[in-house]
């Protein structure tokens, strides 16, 4: 039997500890040991960013990240990113009004690394959003709409 | 699988003993990137897993009189934001900028890009064009070496039992240098180099080529530094003909297999003109400082 390691990390703000395997990803134990199921899991592979979480700030895959690598850091899922209870942030709101999802999988994992781009960049072009959003991968909707969805919430965050 | 353990040691000494105890059973695990699919995909089945982040300069970037050193385990992001890097070693950059999604590039680094051994890792000829020195750290203590000796076959590398690269070292640039990483790929974002040139070179006051390196990727067992390349360039303007003869200099150095992305001919002929393009936005960089 595998020794378990005790981790605390912060998702969202709020503290927790749990037990995973030293070789567990930390997408499998937002899900499966925290229950934050928001954060959905393509390939495990890097390559479709369903995955996607900012990690002490950074974007990255975590079915990349081991779970015991998260100790002490700080977590952002999509659990966390509408301000309040009865409020979406502006990047879900234009995703819903423009259709900027079908089924809906790889939608968390978009909205998080938007959100990321139009921290760093608050007017990007198209290609800077198809650039930046090439590591997630969208089998319904052929891109169109998520770009737009995107422009359209980047253009409203900028008016403030 | 079998049980693993997972260390994060704070000390160089205390990743080598961890290292040389495990032998080939450890991995070495920086930003993830290629070992957590080696372990999804059954791959490798490591006994432990020995996380290198928190080894003291490994994650650092610092200058010193224009010479650069950066961690190994330093994340591609930080790498491509860093201006002073930047500016002087655009070709790097350019290199790193091609691997991945933005999200596998906020966790891999060129220190595992190296070490992976991927004939096609894309900052590795740049990284050997650039003339970088690997600074590694083992049971037998500190040694360095030039980064073309790394990789010594497909997942392959020179390191011993024990053994990880610390940081790498840049030497200082001369005036009108220019660095510049190229790869041909079916699609502009998320794939692998069907072939892929680093090129550096160094221009005097009258633009004559007074140094010069070219690596090529994707076209054989492992990168390429092909001597006779930049040889054809070193003493010319950099014109027409002197770029013919590099192009060609680099065909007839490729040794490469026929795959999905590309047959064996195909990759032999592109490399002349991927490198051919690569030497102009080098040579375009180097007229600018």
């Amino acid at each position: 039997m595998t020794k378990r390691s005790h981790i605390s990390l912060s998702v969202n703000g709020d503290e927790y500890e749990t037990l995973c395997e030293p070789d567990q990803s930390l997408v499998d134990v937002l899900r499966n040991e925290l229950e934050l199921t928001g954060t959905k899991e393509g390939c495990s592979t890097g390559d479709c960013g369903a995955c996607s979480i900012r990690l002490d700030g950074d974007l990255v895959c975590s079915c990349l990240v081991l779970a015991v690598e998260a100790e002490g850091k700080e977590i952002e899922t999509i659990e966390g990113m509408a301000p309040k209870s009865d409020e979406l942030h502006p990047l879900q709101r234009h995703f819903l009004e423009i259709n900027g999802l079908q089924c809906g999988i790889c939608t968390p994992g978009i909205l998080i690394a938007a959100k990321a781009l139009l921290e760093k960049n608050s007017d990007p072009t198209e290609t800077e959003i198809r650039f930046w959003l090439a590591g997630n991968l969208c089998r319904c909707t052929g891109y169109d709409k998520i770009i737009r969805s995107v422009q359209a919430a980047a253009e409203e965050m900028r008016k403030g | 699988m079998d049980d693993v353990r997972y260390e994060a040691p704070e000390s160089p000494d205390a990743a080598i003993s961890l290292l040389a105890e495990a032998g080939s059973s450890a991995r070495v695990f920086a930003g993830g990137t290629d070992v957590m699919v080696q372990i999804h995909a059954e791959l490798i089945d490591p006994g432990v897993i020995v996380d290198i982040k928190k080894v003291p300069g490994i994650m650092d970037i610092s200058e010193s009189d224009g010479a650069y050193t950066f961690g190994a385990a330093t994340p591609g992001m930080v790498l491509m934001a860093h201006e002073g890097l930047s500016s002087t070693w655009p070709g790097i950059i350019d290199g790193v900028a091609l691997i991945g999604s933005i999200q596998v590039k906020g966790r891999a680094s060129i220190g595992g890009n190296v070490c992976n051994g991927s004939p096609a890792a894309d900052s590795t000829p740049t990284m050997i064009a650039a003339n970088a020195v690997c600074n590694i750290v083992g049971p037998n203590g500190e040694r360095t070496a030039p980064v073309e000796d790394i990789v010594t076959g497909p997942g392959k590398t020179s390191l011993v039992d024990g053994e990880f690269i610390l940081s790498f070292s840049l030497p200082k640039r001369p005036a009108h240098s220019g660095d510049a990483y190229l790869r041909l790929t079916p699609r502009t974002e998320m794939d692998i180099a069907v072939v892929g040139a680093g090129v550096n070179i160094t221009l005097d006051d009258d633009g004559t080529c007074t140094a010069a390196r070219i690596s090529l990727g994707a076209v054989a067992p492992t990168p390429l530094l092909v001597a006779e390349a930049a040889d054809a360039l070193i003493g010319t303007k950099v014109d027409d003909a002197a770029l013919t003869k590099m192009g060609e200099a680099c065909s007839a150095a490729c040794n490469p297999i026929s795959d999905k992305r590309g047959t064996k001919e195909y990759r032999i002929k592109t490399a002349a003109v991927i490198a051919r393009r690569a030497v102009e936005i080098a040579l375009e960089r180097a007229r600018e400082n």
